[in-house]
């Protein structure tokens, strides 16, 4: 855990020095909105920029920047059928980020969601197999369950060599990740598989009886609403849970959260195995929802885009949400933009590495703009009070 | 005697794999060993590989040069590690972090720009037959050995003695050990790692040049499957000391060419799972030499990774 080198300072209410009395009420709202200003300005400008950035990319290549965020709005976001799409893909992003933002409060760098993510696909439709004849409202959950276990057990024990054998969990998660999606691949091709299955090794199908519907009026399935519920969640257990609050200072300072007797093995292994539970039940429901068995289909990249859905939202649950949708929809406009401007598939993925460089670059910059630092703001005013006082 | 003959020939093409697999993991993790004692780390040597691999083959497509393909992966990796240690001099930006950016946007750059480069064939690295003494074919096929792969063995035993011998190696570790003593004494802090970590670079990005141009030999986007994270993972296995990552890659190198061997004598039961067997490997490595209170033994004082 990077605690004594990045530990940020501690979000006291910063006290005026030589202020006699309180500051007015309305200086201490502007205050409080400038705190949170900071932490969607800067996001919004990295984002910003790196759309600039990839313009450059774009010119060099003697592609238009202007066709490109054109064909993003209309393939992402510019229709009701472009909108679905968008919140479609949004669905697994949100599970695949929580595996990076939940062990993030903690210090850790976990990456291994991907494998997670077919894992839980698995394990979901393997136990749909003995579930078959049961009822649906028992049998799917079940599913989850099986699912979010399955997750839970892989992350969770990235975490706990983390907690007790102090293994660097950035390297193991990647690692399992690899031997998840190799363990899934030999149970898709092995004993799970469905011999009808001649061009693309499957599992059995999980039948219709169980297959997860869209929500109601909308053509997205219920992934999106349960993602959106989980990261609610999320934001209720970081943030107004004294467990929460425990993991913050854990992942703060080590040695600090030792002394005041908090369990930081069993919070570095909770928060790890919660976060793995997440992304297996992104694979649930693309297996239950999507595709109607597990195969090879399963690794398509959501674990990667959700490390930098999760870093773009700063590991705020919350923040999730918003980048999600956004990444979402850049993704549902993939298949235009390679149409209409002959640019391959991968032209997503170069977007989102400058994005993602872009937005750990602005990293740098909190603190550094004086309209978002308060206890600057008071400076000025004390000066310009000393000299009315003076007058 | 049939089951006798069987046991040499995977014996043979383990040793043989190991040979021919472990020259990216060597490559990678040399680099990988000269950042780390700079005290940064750099998790995007993935991202570098593939965009190595990448540029080499189609540098060698174009040039029908495959030196010019090394030459120019070399630069390339280069490129990426000016990048990374460029970026990481700013204050509150996490290097760990910026690997895992580097190592996404070096794969998708490498994907976007190589789409052309999948159908044609470029000109493999010439091989050197150290197996001329021996008349089994096996044994032959088994030593013939790249060049990169001698070049990857020098450059091990150079760099562990130029760590101790030389005033630039000294300089490195001071500045891996305690940035402050480093400073102290003078040095530019910020611009020994940048330099680290720029070397690395053309160390992966060469890496990446074996990959493709001499095995498996051809390009496409699954070329390293997290090949440059495990020679990160090794560098830790290795403790930081060239000579026993040189031996590591070897280990590496044998384990990754334990499937293909079972296959080619008609084992082909579980091949996905000995597929994993380098990153199952690497993980119990890493418990076994991980330890959960004290530094890990060798390891640079200023390291992030902890």
């Amino acid at each position: 855990m990077a605690a004594d080198t990045t530990a940020p300072a501690l979000p006291l209410a910063e006290p005026v020095p030589g202020a006699p009395n309180r500051p007015p009420a309305a200086l201490q709202a502007r205050a409080w909105l400038a705190r949170r200003a900071e932490v969607v300005a800067i996001p919004v400008g990295a984002v910003v920029a790196g759309f600039g950035l990839f313009s450059l990319f774009l010119l060099v290549l003697g592609k238009s920047p202007v066709d490109f965020v054109n064909l993003v709005w209309r393939g992402g976001f510019g229709s009701p059928f472009a909108l679905q799409n968008s919140l479609q893909r949004a669905a697994p992003l949100l599970f695949a980020a929580l595996c990076v933002a939940l062990p993030a409060r903690l210090g850790l760098v976990v990456i291994g969601g991907e494998g997670a993510i077919v894992l839980g696909g698995v394990a979901a439709a393997a136990a749909a197999q003995p579930l078959q004849g049961w009822p649906a409202t028992l049998a799917v959950p079940l599913m989850a369950l099986a699912a979010a276990g399955a997750g839970a057990l892989w992350i969770g024990a990235v975490g706990a060599l983390r907690a007790y054998r102090g293994v660097n969990e950035t390297i193991a998660s990647l690692l399992m990740s690899y031997i998840a999606i190799a363990l899934s691949n030999h149970l898709i091709e092995g004993v799970l598989r469905d011999p009808g299955s001649l061009n693309k090794p499957s599992t059995w199908p999980i039948g219709e009886a169980f297959a997860v519907g869209p929500l109601p009026g909308l053509d997205v399935h219920w992934g999106l609403g349960v993602g959106a519920i989980v990261c609610l969640a999320a934001y209720l257990l970081t943030e107004r849970t004294t467990t929460g609050f425990a993991a913050r200072i854990a992942g703060g300072n080590v040695r600090a959260a030792q002394i005041q007797g908090l369990p930081v093995g069993r919070l570095v292994v909770g928060f790890t195995a919660l976060g793995g539970a997440c992304a297996a039940l992104a694979g649930f429901f693309e297996v239950a929802a999507v595709h109607g068995n597990a195969n090879a289909s399963l690794n398509a990249g959501f674990g990667y885009t959700g490390i930098l859905v999760a870093f773009l939202a700063r590991h705020n649950p919350l923040g999730i949400m918003p980048v999600a949708f956004l990444l979402g929809g850049i993704e549902a406009s993939s298949g235009l933009i390679q149409r209409r401007m002959q640019l391959p598939d991968a032209t997503v993925l170069v977007l989102e590495g400058l994005l993602f460089l872009v937005v750990l670059l602005s990293e740098t910059l909190y603190g550094r703009f004086k309209i978002f630092s308060p206890h600057l703001w008071a400076e000025k005013r004390e000066t310009s009070n000393g000299a009315a006082a003076a007058a | 005697m049939n089951d006798d003959l069987g046991l040499w020939t995977v014996l043979l093409a383990v040793i043989g794999g190991a040979i021919r697999v472990s020259t990216p993991f060597l490559f990678v993790s040399l680099g990988e060993t000269i950042t780390e004692r700079s005290g940064r780390i750099n998790l995007g040597l993935e991202g570098t590989l593939v965009f190595g691999a990448m540029s080499a083959y189609a540098t060698a497509v174009v040039t029908d040069s495959p030196w010019a393909g090394v030459a120019v992966a070399g630069l390339a990796g280069g490129g990426f590690g000016l990048l990374h240690g460029f970026i990481c001099r700013f204050p509150r930006v996490n290097d760990v972090a910026i690997g895992i950016a580097l190592m996404l946007f070096g794969s998708g750059l490498a994907f976007f720009l190589g789409k052309p480069f999948i159908q044609p064939s470029a000109p493999p690295l010439p091989a050197i037959p150290l197996g001329f003494w021996s008349d089994t074919p096996q044994v032959q096929a088994a030593l013939r050995v790249n060049v990169l792969f001698l070049v990857g063995a020098a450059l091990a035993v150079f760099l562990w003695w130029a760590f101790r011998n030389t005033k630039a190696g000294l300089i490195v570790r001071v500045v891996g050990d305690s940035a402050d003593a480093a400073r102290a004494m003078g040095y530019d802090v910020d611009r020994v790692r940048l330099l680290a970590t720029a070397v690395g670079g053309v160390l992966a990005g060469i890496g990446g040049a074996y990959l493709s141009l001499y095995y498996p030999g051809s390009w496409n986007e699954g070329i390293s499957s997290g090949q440059g994270l495990m020679a990160v993972a090794l560098v830790i296995f290795a403790r930081w000391n060239p000579l026993a990552c040189f031996g590591a890659a070897l280990l590496f190198g044998g384990a990754g060419a334990l499937g293909p061997a079972l296959q080619s004598v008609g084992i082909s039961q579980g091949y996905y799972l000995f597929y994993a067997a380098p990153y199952v490997l690497t993980l119990a490595l890493l418990i076994a030499t991980s330890s959960p209170d004290r530094a890990l033994a060798g390891a640079p004082g200023e390291l992030s990774l902890k």
